[in-house]
């Protein structure tokens, strides 16, 4: 598991002569309790560059820019602007230094119109002057090649026109420097290419544009340079015409690393769930999955690989029944005596009355897997609560699941009586997970189950998952990270934007392979 | 710079530190009331030029002073409590039921048409009397469905609905008090029954039956200031609804689904849970007890209707009930506080002839200050150096 | 004139003054709602605002000789000023510093309020030393002191009458346009000038398009740099004072300088949280709002042959109509019409 050792060779350093940097980042780390974010990460942005921050989910790239942004404060490191060392304490210190950010979630008002957004909080003639502002927005709008009407409400704007408005927003404050997280997250393939012929412009004009991203063809596509975060560590930089995904890819994902975690041979498979032409659109009318098809069998763990976003979320909630499918898509679930039904269009309350045993680790745990303010007790009701004929629900059982998990996945916590919101993300998710197979689900799902848990804790994840395979359960197992996946999963289905770029076995793949399937649907590879 | 946290959990901690935490929370609600009742007694203090010390005796007095005024403040108590425990699994739904004075005062214009209705048809008086509780419970029932209907359809905002209602609830009393009216032109509706007492609650053991007991036994006191007391009953329901409500909060399943709604909408349709169906639900237990209160207020109080006939008691129950944490033991206790604040507030008003208002006045200091305290539980306060770390997390 | 059409001209008066004072009420919660908070202590407001500038120009009263009604009003105005947004203080160090709950708060004060100005109310010229019914004549005359239309242009239209028709019908007009729209005290006249400044505020200033980004959504305007405190306590008070008003102009002109124990404040208080629904949280639609509240509320008394009973149906019809629409404006779910979106919701910044 322990691969740091290496880290410092791999570094590949390369400096690019640009002049004077416009912002030099110092050996900033910064903390959120135990979790290391940022690890003495030291970055530098030059005067019109379009530089490419690059790393996995969860390597650090929003928070290192976030203490650019005025979001957080690193815990040590200097941040220099121009050559001067300057403390960025609020959004407005940062727009004061000309830097400014649009994050992934729009900090925009959906009442107001586009014009009105832009003036928001700042220091202006009493009277709302928009005329002026309608005039500075359609000049700023010629000058890059943007598109936005002034009077607009932001809710009538599609996502696309919000990201645009609030990159005209942080133009018009005077930003010299504007780093976009994510933006392309919520982008269509067209929409991507205007964004960026913008940021080009944007680039033309002098201005330094930082894009934080795990796409590798967008990378090759738009930036100059590329720096690479790994786990909260700088790797390293590159100039984007001297590189190549693959190289990328090894700098992002790291060498693969053994972890050693068990994968029995698949025994006795049978067919579990049989997904056809799975299509689900969200309630803002987005397309979250289109035309997903593939069997789920039992005895086996089906990994889902793919960047955050990607429908992952969508799909295993299509199947519990909490996420409404487009017509045409099929769900068929058989159970473990070959018994099969229907789950497409049945509510969670249906598809619990058709006896299937189906057991759904979500991503979000407090919010939707488990109630943060009832004790570990309470919650192992959630699945059972309904049993029996009693008006009353049955405590004694609940008590003794929890007493029984709280002994064997060694919970630590003061008692079953404790709410589960008080217990630390590692305990949380075993009273989750724990709760969930005690079910003896036929189909088990998961999202990202070890997500933020220490290593021995994941460990007990992989062992109950592998313990479920053994069962004759379906695993369907939703990670992040891809050693993890390559060493658990039979077969790993890749996601990439809501589609499947292709299903391949979890023994023979590499790495690298399922990296650039992530990225890329096999249609775009013509194209790329 | 002052830096303000969430407070630090202790409960983590096994032993100690766990019962400091609690300690602490107990420690400041009382600190609250400590103060607020300085405050209080500073107040009248300058109103009366009373010794504050003695103007609390004069309070006591006032409220446990005879048996009777003890049964009338139990009574008072009684009322507000029922209508507070009505409350509970709404709130603890997240629904802000604003409309409980509506929902007390349509159950009081139920019982008070059977009252008027039935009361010369010789029905037995248990009878009577459970006539009158039903329909006063499906009166506040349907005040508590109409709301709850609209929020689970269209999410129209509960809070504004339900305080809607209770205008339109009291001008409905106001409809029927012209029609009831007695005597004619008074625009009161009088005593009902005044002769028969039809639909009134009775006292378990008749003044009659009480005379007969030999006056010197050592039960004979006591049987007297218990069983021979009218207002008996009213406290008998409430305790039962108290208990009931503490048990269907606690271990029903309908609890266990109300409580997982208020949590988390999301969590309740990954538990399968009918989220709509539970809110109409939830809302038609509460407005049916918020009713019964009515019928509480009209049979077993007052005997009468006005659209004073709740009082208030809608709006200072939500606070009790808010403040309980939705626990229906703790309701008791400060709904006892607050009845007593009321009656002695009175008592010390008629003592100098001032306005019985003062009343509010206390009750609502006090109330500032408890509400006020929340504050120092949930968070703490750090006074940092010069530099406040805001943008840090 | 015929009857009917006097007596339209006397439902629209009496609308008109009615209205005034739960326009006042409304207008003061609009700005606090813009600000995200929900004030149910309303009423309370309005209460502390009446006795505060009862009790200011009793005192004027009773020290001075010959009381001048000019300075009698001045003396009420800061009266009511000081008690109203005291209470707006207690309400916003509640619920924006100590992050108390809204609801709960709002109704505390409402409470409060009741208690001190039905107590002052019914004992303060006792507490002075005097007997019988508190009454401040000459601070009410200034209050209820109307205009008319030049007399001479009244007497010269009134000596022709009997000779034209045309004078005649000209006379009728005048005297109508007297009755509606000069025969009130000067305080329906501000309400409408407060809420016309008021309307201009939030959506013509830039203060205002912070107020409005602070209720909709204050982690975005803390993100812009708006002092979203700051915003909420100045919204919150100032909302109290307009709040106020009503209360003062309740006291002083609809009820000409007395008290009455009888909870009428506190029944217009709540009738005024539901116009800022029935306006849709817009003070413009407000001052029709107000009248047309006030048109339903009396129009029992111009419908013959109704009973005692009927007419209390009638009054029932604000209520009625500001829940139809609340169903509507969720049914339609157009964004403008709906409630500030942090409504009821404390701000913490951390909880980001």
């Amino acid at each position: 598991m322990e691969e740091k050792t290496n880290v410092t060779a791999e570094k590949k350093k390369v400096t690019i002569p640009r002049g004077d940097p416009a912002v030099e980042m110092i050996g900033i780390t910064k903390t959120f309790g135990s979790i290391v974010a940022n690890s003495s990460v030291s970055l530098s942005i030059y005067h019109g560059e379009i530089l490419s921050l690059l790393g996995e989910n969860g390597s650090g790239k929003t928070t290192l820019m976030n203490m650019l942004s005025g979001i957080y404060f690193p815990d040590a490191g200097t941040i220099k602007v121009n050559g001067k060392a300057v403390s960025i304490r609020s959004p407005k210190d940062a727009y004061d230094l000309h830097i400014g950010m649009i994050h992934q979630h729009f900090k925009l008002v959906g009442l107001l119109t586009a014009a009105e957004n832009i003036m928001l909080g700042l220091k202006g003639k009493f009277v709302l002057d928009l005329k002026s502002v309608r005039k500075a927005v359609r000049d700023i709008c010629e000058k890059y090649g943007f598109d936005i009407d002034p009077d607009k409400k932001v809710y009538d704007m599609s996502v696309s026109e919000k990201q645009t408005l609030e990159i005209v927003k942080v133009l018009y404050r005077g930003a010299d420097i504007l780093i976009l997280d994510e933006p392309t997250a919520v982008l269509t393939p067209q929409e991507t290419q205007r964004l960026f012929g913008i940021i080009r412009n944007m680039k033309a004009d002098g201005k330094s544009i930082v894009i934080i991203t795990h796409k590798l063809h967008e990378v090759m596509a738009v930036s100059d340079r590329v720096a690479v975060l790994r786990k909260g560590v700088y790797i390293g930089d590159l100039a984007t015409k001297d590189t190549n995904p693959q190289q990328l890819t090894d700098m992002m994902v790291g060498r693969a690393v053994s972890l050693n975690i068990e994968r029995p041979e698949p025994e006795n498979i049978r067919e579990c769930l049989k997904v056809e032409n799975l299509s689900v659109v969200d309630s803002e009318g987005v397309t979250k999955l289109q035309d997903v098809s593939f069997t789920a069998y039992g005895g086996e763990i089906l990994g889902v690989a793919g960047v955050s976003g990607s429908g992952q979320k969508e799909l295993l909630e299509a199947v519990a029944g909490l996420q409404p499918a487009k017509p045409g898509s099929s769900i068929v679930f058989t159970d473990m005596d070959g018994k099969t039904s229907s789950l497409i269009g049945k509510t969670p309350m249906e598809i619990k009355k058709l006896g299937v045993h189906l057991a759904f680790v979500p991503e979000d745990r407090l919010g939707m897997g488990l109630v943060g303010d009832l004790d570990i007790a309470d919650n192992m009701l959630i699945r059972t609560y309904t049993e029996g004929n009693s008006v009353f629900v049955d405590m004694k059982r609940p008590r003794k699941l929890a007493q029984e998990i709280v002994k064997e996945f060694e919970v630590v916590t003061p008692g079953i009586t404790t709410p589960v919101r008080k217990l630390s993300g590692g305990n949380v998710q075993k009273v989750l997970v724990g709760r969930e197979i005690s079910g003896n689900p036929s189909l088990m799902m998961s999202a990202y189950a070890v997500r933020g848990l220490d290593i021995n804790t994941s460990y007990t994840i992989y062992r109950l998952m592998n313990e479920q395979k053994k069962r004759g359960a379906a695993v369907i197992y939703v990670g992040e990270d891809l050693d993890v996946l390559l060493e658990l999963c039979d077969r790993i289905l890749v996601l990439c934007a809501g589609r499947i770029s292709g299903i391949v076995d979890g023994r023979k793949t590499t790495k690298e392979e399922v990296g650039l399937m992530m990225t890329h649907l096999p249609s775009e590879e013509a194209q790329a | 710079m002052i830096h303000i946290s969430k407070r630090v959990d202790f409960t983590l901690f096994k032993g100690k530190a766990a019962w400091m935490n609690r300690f602490i929370g107990w420690g400041i609600r009382l600190l609250a009331v400590a103060l607020s009742l300085v405050v209080c007694g500073v107040l009248i203090y300058a109103l009366t030029k009373l010794n504050p010390v003695k103007v609390y005796a004069v309070m006591a007095n006032g409220v446990f002073g005879t048996t009777r005024r003890v049964w009338a403040w139990l009574r008072d108590l009684a009322l507000l409590l029922c209508i507070s425990v009505g409350l509970a699994p709404a709130f603890k739904m997240r629904f802000w039921n604003i409309g409980a004075e509506g929902q007390v005062l349509v159950g009081g214009i139920a019982t008070a048409a059977c009252m008027i209705y039935m009361g010369g048809m010789n029905i037995p008086t248990p009878l009577l009397l459970l006539i009158m509780a039903a329909t006063s419970i499906v009166a506040g029932a349907i005040w508590g469905i109409i709301p709850a209907l609209f929020k689970a359809r269209w999410n129209t905002n509960e809070t504004l609905f339900t305080l809607m209602m209770n205008y339109i609830a009291i001008q409905l009393t106001s409809y029927f008090i012209p029609k009831w009216e007695h005597p004619k032109g008074s625009n009161t509706v009088g005593l009902i029954n005044a002769g028969t007492q039809a639909g009134w609650f009775p006292s378990f053991m008749s003044k009659e039956a009480l005379a007969k007991l030999d006056p010197n036994a050592w039960y004979t006191g006591l049987l007297k200031n218990t069983v021979g007391q009218p207002y008996l009953l009213n406290v008998l329901i409430v305790i039962a609804i108290v208990l009931f409500m503490f048990f269907y909060l606690k271990k029903s399943k309908h609890g266990y689904e109300i409580a997982v709604v208020g949590q988390s909408e999301n969590t309740a349709r990954y538990a399968a849970m009918n989220v709509k169906k539970v809110i109409v639900r939830t809302m038609t237990l509460s407005g049916a007890i918020c009713g019964l209160g009515g019928f509480l207020a009209v049979a077993g109080a007052d005997h009468t209707i006005s659209a004073a006939t709740a009082g208030g008691r809608g709006f200072v129950a939500i606070i009790v009930a808010w403040l309980a944490k939705f626990n229906t033991f703790v309701m008791i206790l400060i709904s006892a506080v607050l009845v007593f604040l009321e009656k002695g507030a009175i008592a010390i008003a008629s003592e100098f002839s001032l306005s019985n208002d003062v009343s509010h006045i206390i009750k609502g200091i006090i109330l500032f200050f408890i509400l006020g305290s929340e504050f120092f539980i949930n968070y703490q306060i750090k006074f940092t150096g010069k530099s406040g770390r805001r943008a840090d997390k | 004139m015929s009857t009917t059409v006097i007596q339209i001209i006397t439902l629209i008066t009496t609308a008109i003054s009615f209205g005034t004072v739960i326009l006042f009420g409304s207008l003061g919660e609009i700005l606090t709602e813009k600000s995200g908070h929900l004030n149910l202590g309303v009423p309370g407001i309005m209460y502390l605002g009446g006795i505060g500038g009862l009790i200011g120009s009793f005192l004027y009263e009773n020290a001075s000789a010959s009381p001048v009604p000019f300075v009698g009003m001045l003396v009420a105005l800061a009266g009511t000023l000081i008690c109203s947004v005291l209470g707006g203080l207690i309400y916003s160090f509640l619920t924006v510093t100590l992050r108390a709950n809204q609801n709960v708060t709002g109704l505390t004060l409402t409470i409060l309020g009741s208690g001190v100005a039905n107590f002052f109310g019914g004992s303060l010229s006792k507490l002075a030393g005097g007997v019988g019914q508190i009454s401040v004549p000459a601070t009410s005359s200034a209050f209820c002191a109307t205009q008319k239309l030049s007399d001479a242009l009244v007497a010269l239209v009134s000596k022709g009458a009997s000779s034209s028709g045309f004078l005649r019908v000209l006379g009728g007009v005048l005297d109508g346009f007297d009755k509606v729209f000069l025969s009130y005290g000067f305080m329906v006249y501000v309400a409408v000038i407060i809420a016309i400044l008021l309307s201009l505020f939030i959506n013509r200033t830039s203060k205002g398009l912070n107020l409005r980004a602070v209720g909709e959504n204050p982690a975005t305007a803390d993100a812009a740099g708006i002092n979203v405190i700051r915003y909420k306590y100045l919204a919150t008070c100032t909302g109290a004072a307009i709040s106020g008003l009503g209360g003062l102009y309740y006291v002083m002109d609809y009820i000409n300088g007395t008290w009455a124990n009888d909870g009428n404040i506190e029944a217009l208080g709540w009738l005024a949280v539901a116009l800022v629904i029935f306006a849709t949280w817009k003070p413009l639609r407000s001052i029709w709002g107000a009248y047309l509240f006030g048109a339903l509320y009396w129009l029992y008394n111009y419908i013959p042959g109704l009973t005692r009973s009927m007419q209390e149906v009638f009054k029932m019809l604000p209520y009625a109509v500001t829940i139809i629409v609340l169903i509507m404006v969720s049914l339609r779910h157009k964004k403008e019409d709906l409630p500030p979106s942090s409504l009821g919701l404390s701000y913490f910044r951390e909880d980001r």
